[in-house]
């Protein structure tokens, strides 16, 4: 790769539910902290990419979102870009950070992604994030998106690859990762009879397998190699950074968006999916991971379920997958999921992620996917992250 | 012809219509189910518009569909917000229909607890009341 980007500092607002807390406040928090964890103040960043997803609608602040809560931290005067790609914002805006960085237009760029999705009427977030599917097409369905990822799941239910159990069993992973986790949104460990008698939402998804509302920032400053010193800490490179829109898929089949997208990646890198220690997968239900898990190469197509059983996630496991809970455990405020796992796996790369640490990883992999149209999801990043020193 | 029927379970807003999709929307409300076909490939496209998404050639024109396929996978929602709140439980589907396409739709006239992957379905128009009308699949003999 000619021109080496680091990641130089991560942050987060814990994840949940703050009554109190407007949407400046979480990001304040974020980016602060990305920054102290940087090295640098607000001064140091020559440009921003800024992801949110809702605040149009949930709180009426259309447009210039990213210059509105970046000045709160003192960050002006700098190129600021707005993004917005649904559930996938944020790892879009750490995408055109790397972009940004290796066109030479910048050494420091910050990625920072900021939610907040409980409001007073909980209707309108609903319809906020119905508008992730193309609304021209899926108008007058009642479409959810529970209900889209229950038709997946129902699909492998009736060949009889996935069971009924495995959709409990990987809740009650996701939530006993969580429970490690000080950033959080549910942090209460289940059992797989809780997880099958919480309420229906969308057969064959019930309550205890979803991600819900949620309010949350996440950060993350990029650096051109060299550009920011850190002496005496491991570096975390970025060894890859794909994406791809969503597309018609033949009815004769072919390749998921998330499974073209990591191909993109091991190619950029040079690795396959078996030179990954340690991933954070988009379970915005968590049996979706049982399903990422093949589509980004872990196991052979249908064995997700076989490759879970087996315990290779687990915390423990040969190929732990969401450290950090998961979207269905951390949480999943839109615009900040991609950049919070971007986060965890910086910290898991370092040797940073305390209770929830998994056993000396090198290469990181981030799956982020957003909205929906006709089958495929509306915007796909993946990225592989490399901690470069040896572990000692 | 399908049947167009204005007595529905569930809410039937009025779609978008703009000059790609007007021949479609007016068909619907006479009960003809109609896509575009690409003359160049031969796929049906679902949903129907001017660029074949396949070979991308411009050459499509609109042809009638058979109303007929069957449920690719469903999921029973139960819980829902907005106008879908009052109509729980109702079905969200896949149903891939005999010339190819999968759509997403609802499954209608049914028992929600015997809808199952690989059921035959055939349209039905549930009529917007402004010209036009939604379609969804109610169950058909096999």
């Amino acid at each position: 790769m000619a021109e080496d980007v680091v990641v130089a500092g991560v942050g987060m607002h814990p994840f949940g539910r703050h009554s109190g807390r407007s949407l400046k406040d979480l990001a304040r928090v974020a980016g602060l902290r990305a920054l102290l964890d940087a090295g640098i103040g607000p001064q140091g960043v020559q440009m921003v990419y800024s992801s949110n997803a809702m605040a149009g609608m949930l709180q009426g602040q259309e447009m210039v979102r990213g210059q509105t809560v970046l000045r709160e931290i003192g960050i002006e005067g700098v190129p600021v870009v707005n993004v917005e790609n649904a559930c996938a914002g944020g790892s879009t805006a750490f995408a055109q950070a790397v972009m940004a960085i290796r066109s030479g237009a910048a050494d420091v760029v910050l990625a920072i992604g900021f939610e907040k999705m409980f409001v007073a009427d909980r209707s309108r977030t609903l319809d906020a994030l119905e508008s992730a599917a193309d609304l021209d097409v899926v108008a007058g369905l009642g479409i959810q998106f529970t209900a889209v990822y229950g038709m997946r799941l129902r699909a492998r239910l009736a060949d009889g690859s996935i069971a009924r159990q495995d959709l409990a069993d990987v809740a009650v992973k996701s939530h006993a990762n969580g429970v490690r986790n000080p950033y959080a949104q549910h942090r209460v460990q289940v059992t797989a009879a809780q997880v099958l008698e919480s309420r229906a939402i969308a057969d064959p998804l019930t309550l205890l397998m979803c991600s819900s509302i949620c309010d949350g920032a996440a950060a993350v400053v990029l650096a051109r190699g060299g550009a920011l010193p850190q002496p005496g800490r491991p570096t975390v490179r970025v060894l890859a950074s794909a994406s791809t829109s969503g597309f018609t898929l033949d009815p004769a089949g072919g390749p998921s968006g998330a499974t073209l997208c990591a191909q993109r990646a091991y190619e950029q890198a040079g690795a396959g999916p078996g030179d990954v220690d340690v991933a954070e997968v988009h379970d915005a239900m968590a049996p979706a991971e049982l399903l990422y898990a093949e589509q980004l190469g872990f196991c052979p197509p249908g064995d997700g379920a076989r490759f879970f059983r087996s315990g290779a996630t687990a915390l423990d496991g040969r190929l732990p997958i969401n450290p950090s809970g998961g979207l269905a455990s951390r949480g999943h405020p839109v615009g900040a999921t991609g950049l919070a796992q971007l986060a965890e796996l910086t910290w898991q790369l370092r040797g940073e992620a305390g209770e929830r640490q998994v056993h000396r990883p090198r290469i990181a992999l981030a799956q982020n996917s957003g909205g929906w149209l006709e089958g495929e999801s509306a915007a796909v990043n993946v990225h592989l992250l490399e901690r470069t020193q040896r572990w000692t | 012809m399908s049947e167009v029927r204005s007595n529905t379970a569930l809410p039937t807003p009025v779609p978008t219509i703009n000059p790609d999709s007007a021949e479609f929307w007016a068909a619907t409300a006479e009960g003809r189910f109609i896509t575009r076909r690409c003359t160049n490939c031969a796929q049906y496209i679902w949903y129907p518009r001017p660029i074949c998404p396949f070979c991308h050639s411009q050459e499509t024109t609109w042809e009638p569909l058979s109303g007929r396929g069957v449920i690719y996978s469903f999921s029973v929602v139960r819980k829902a917000g907005g106008d879908w709140k009052g109509v729980t439980p109702y079905v969200l589907a896949y149903v891939e229909l005999d010339e190819g396409p999968r759509m997403m739709t609802n499954i209608v006239d049914c028992d929600v607890e015997q809808v199952a992957i690989g059921d035959p379905v055939e349209v039905v128009f549930e009529d917007t009341g402004e010209g036009s009308a939604l379609p969804r699949f109610r169950p058909a003999p096999r």
